[in-house]
């Protein structure tokens, strides 16, 4: 840097501000007026901003400013937007019976969509975010209803739930404990146990399960239908498949006829609006096993 | 630091500059014709394009080109582009540069001279402002009149008129995004939407300002092309050149000092050049950032050079690798003219002219009054340089690569998503289902309808949502023009026929009216054994 008064430079006879690197020096060139009318136009808007906006922090909160914008607020009236945007499907689905939304599949899609969004909320929980089930709380991916894969049968189970106390028309289905009431011996449970492995498909003792099937016939045929194919209507699941609520197996059907474990689901009608209900209906019954 | 306070109150910083108004003089000639032609080429191409009509049927916009943002999709001619495709504007960006590049190697500033809307428009302005309030001397004289009525009327007009140019750029602009015969109905109805009348009037105070009042100052103080070109020009690239060697010493009489036995150059220091440059500069000076190469000042200058009955091109395009090779040849070093003159490649002029003078004797036949033959001027040669090659093959490239791909791409596309929970179901039978959500792309603005089939899982069942019960070996489907179909499916299979976890397979979607299929590639899993 030079210490004396900054040099002009030759060739274009503009002073240079004294700076140098490697040779190269910089030339002072005034800014053009309008840039500085800009420079004070912008100070201006800040200021203009900061009145009519929202702008300086507060302990509790920030200014509001004049025009009362609130980013809160648009989404609220956006939100309300929406809503008044679905309520023409949302008063089609109250008024129509869950079946007869099928009907229309600009309806059902929309169903489809609001019963995903609701089953995410309620039902995920104990059924799984992909509806895949847990032991104990049934897959509803698949092809096996308890109390019926229909969308009536789907609609009235979430309505009113399952062994809901506090529902006077829940699902309701008592197993008996065969062993720990004594109501049957305990080889007539090991034979009914080999017998339901049998026809489930899994390994079981032929000779036991030979025994076991007229003491099944006798016993269990009544809820589970006689060659234990279920009772939907009582609620009594099949159980000639390789689908299990709680687990396959001898030992674990041994477990299950001498002291079952039954399931519980609440009644969602208390909780969730008609509308509601029909959707997740409609949602449950498009994840694939629907009837 | 001893500074002396007396030399720092003799010159006043001047921290801020006030715009020196520039009126440039009306000129005829070659460059001027090119100007207005390619003007009102370029204005019209931008006012009547988006009112080209263009027919494809009832399902689709009949405007040629549209980019249809609530849509998401651009229309040009036969080509109608997805967003998913936006690799088809990335292709059109890369040639518009390497285009530009191109033009700036061959032809230097000749993007800034002749086709950038700044010059355009600005040029458009003057014009206006010409007929309205008359040329140069009219308008300076106006300028630094009193506010009579007269020059109130005169400037309301210009501003008028100024105004609708700018509103008429403004609708111009939008009518690319929408239908441009029903928004110009809406337009002029009030029916339009708000953010069209707020885009107009953003681009009506854009082009008003910038066209009406900043002028040449956007293109030196805020456009960053003229300083990527500048570091673009090498020797080779042709611009806007005053030829000093022809020029020099230049002399308001000539005539008189020639008579009287001087050496005089061609140059009669008349200022045509200066009183023609729109952005106010003396080209004289030699190639500076203000000067868009517009060639104005070449007019003007041979205008005067036929007059004076001299050869033209005493400023003219020209190739600094030749103005350098003129100029050694017109100079001499001082005191002693015999010896070597320097390389004629020497870039720099100030290296070049460091001790050395023009010698008009040696530039002008005192005989015949002619130029010697043995200076240097721009020819054909100059575009074939391996530079302007070199971008020539690549941007041909692009759009040839570009042509290629448009005429292949296929309308019709598809996207499989395998579910990912649950990822396979488990079913009474022991068979395995599987769930996928397929979204088919229909890009053509036609109704089709299509058959969705597997291939390499044989005789998978196929199922719909809501329908598990009716079971299907393939699907007829029916896409609507120009839209998405998105359809669900499950397929259900026997997991005793499969050996791996993960079994790879296609879907095949095909159009059944002309044949023409697309497939995605997807897997069924079922659980490990």
């Amino acid at each position: 840097m030079s210490e004396d008064k900054n040099e002009i430079d030759e060739i274009s006879g503009t002073e240079t501000t004294g700076h140098e690197w490697d040779g190269i020096k910089e030339l002072n060139t005034p800014l053009p007026r309008w840039w500085l009318w800009i420079f004070y136009a912008t100070i201006i808007w800040a200021v203009g901003y900061m009145i009519a906006m929202p702008a300086w922090p507060l302990i509790n909160g920030a200014t509001k400013g004049v025009l009362g914008y609130s980013s809160r607020a648009n989404l609220v009236s956006e939100v309300e937007i929406a809503k008044a945007a679905q309520s023409e499907f949302l008063n089609k689905i109250e008024a129509s019976e869950v079946v007869d939304i099928l009907k229309d599949e600009e309806l059902a899609r929309f169903a489809r969509a609001g019963g995903d969004a609701a089953f995410k909320v309620n039902c995920s929980q104990c059924h799984g975010a992909g509806a895949q089930g847990f032991v104990g709380f049934p897959n509803l991916n698949d092809d096996e209803w308890i109390w019926g894969g229909t969308l009536d049968a789907i609609y009235t189970t979430i309505a009113h739930g399952a062994r809901y106390a506090a529902d006077e028309d829940t699902r309701i289905s008592q197993m008996p404990a065969f062993g720990a009431d004594e109501l049957l011996e305990r080889d007539e449970i090991d034979a009914i146990a080999n017998y339901v492995a049998s026809i489930s498909g899994t390994e079981a003792d032929s000779a036991l399960a030979n025994t076991g099937k007229e003491l099944f016939v006798d016993n269990c045929a009544a809820c589970h239908g006689d060659v234990g194919e279920g009772v939907a209507d009582l609620g009594g699941p099949a159980l000639n498949n390789a689908i299990w609520l709680f687990a396959g197996g001898v030992d674990a059907i041994t477990a299950q006829i001498n002291q079952p474990k039954h399931g519980e689901m609440p009644g969602w009608s208390d909780k969730l609006d008609d509308v509601t209900v029909k959707q997740l209906a409609v949602y449950v019954h498009s994840l694939g096993g629907g009837q | 630091m001893a500074k002396n306070p007396k030399e720092n109150k003799q010159e006043k910083i001047v921290l801020y500059e006030a715009r020196k108004n520039i009126f440039p003089k009306d000129v005829k000639g070659n460059f001027r014709r090119f100007k207005w032609f390619w003007l009102v080429l370029t204005i019209g191409v931008y006012i009547f394009t988006p009112w080209i009509r263009w027919d494809r049927g009832p399902y689709a916009s009949d405007q040629f080109l549209l980019i249809d943002l609530a849509n998401r999709k651009f229309f040009f001619a036969n080509i109608e582009i997805w967003p998913q495709e936006f690799y088809y504007v990335t292709g059109m960006l890369i040639m518009a540069g390497v285009g530009l590049f191109l033009i700036t190697s061959i032809l230097g500033r000749a993007w800034c001279g002749y086709s950038c809307p700044q010059t355009v428009f600005t040029d458009m302005f003057i014009w206006v402002e010409r007929k309205i309030e008359g040329d140069r001397n009219a308008r300076l004289k106006l300028e630094k009149g009193a506010w009579t009525f007269e020059k109130i009327s005169k400037f309301s007009l210009k501003y008028l008129i100024w105004l609708i140019i700018s509103i008429l750029t403004g609708a111009a602009f939008i009518s690319y995004f929408a239908e441009a015969p029903q928004l110009a109905k809406d337009l002029i109805t009030l029916q339009a939407a708000p953010v069209a009348y707020i885009t107009i009037a953003i681009l009506t105070a854009t082009t008003f300002i910038f066209a009406g009042f900043m002028r040449e100052q956007m293109c030196i103080y805020m456009c960053p092309w003229p300083r990527i070109q500048g570091a673009m020009l090498d020797e080779n690239s042709l611009t806007v050149t005053y030829n000093d060697w022809r020029g020099e010493p230049r002399t308001k009489n000539q005539k008189k000092l020639k008579a009287a036995g001087d050496l005089v150059g061609d140059c009669v220091d008349c200022d045509a050049c200066v009183a023609v440059c729109p952005t106010g500069i003396d080209i004289r000076d030699g190639q500076q950032i203000e000067c868009i190469t517009c060639g104005l000042c070449i007019d003007a200058c041979d205008n005067v050079m036929e007059k004076l009955g001299l050869e033209k091109g005493l400023i003219s395009y020209t190739t600094l690798k030749d103005y350098t090779q003129n100029l050694a040849l017109a100079s001499a070093m001082n005191k002693d003219e015999k010896k070597q003159i320097l390389a004629p490649h020497h870039a720099n002029h100030n290296v070049l002219m460091d001790n050395r003078t023009i010698v008009p004797s040696k530039v002008r036949d005192s005989k015949t009054n002619k130029l010697f033959e043995r200076f240097k001027y721009p020819n054909w040669k100059l575009f074939f340089s391996p530079r302007n090659i070199l971008y020539f093959t690549i941007w041909g490239a692009v759009g040839i690569g570009m042509l290629v791909v448009l005429s292949l791409r296929n309308p019709l596309d598809m996207n499989v998503l395998h579910d990912r929970n649950p990822l396979y179901v488990a079913l009474s039978d022991g068979t395995i289902r599987n769930g996928y959500n397929i979204k088919i792309l229909n890009m053509v603005p036609q109704p089709q309808r299509v058959e969705l089939t597997l291939e390499g899982l044989p005789n998978a069942k196929l199922s719909l949502v809501n329908q598990s019960n009716e079971i299907f070996e393939s699907l007829i489907l029916d896409l609507p023009p120009d839209e998405v179909l998105p359809v669900r499916v499950y397929i259900t299979y026997d997991p005793k026929e499969l050996e791996e976890v993960r079994t790879n397979f296609k879907m095949i979607v095909t159009y059944l009216s002309n044949e023409r299929t697309t497939s995605a590639v997807t897997f069924f899993e079922i659980p490990a054994k």
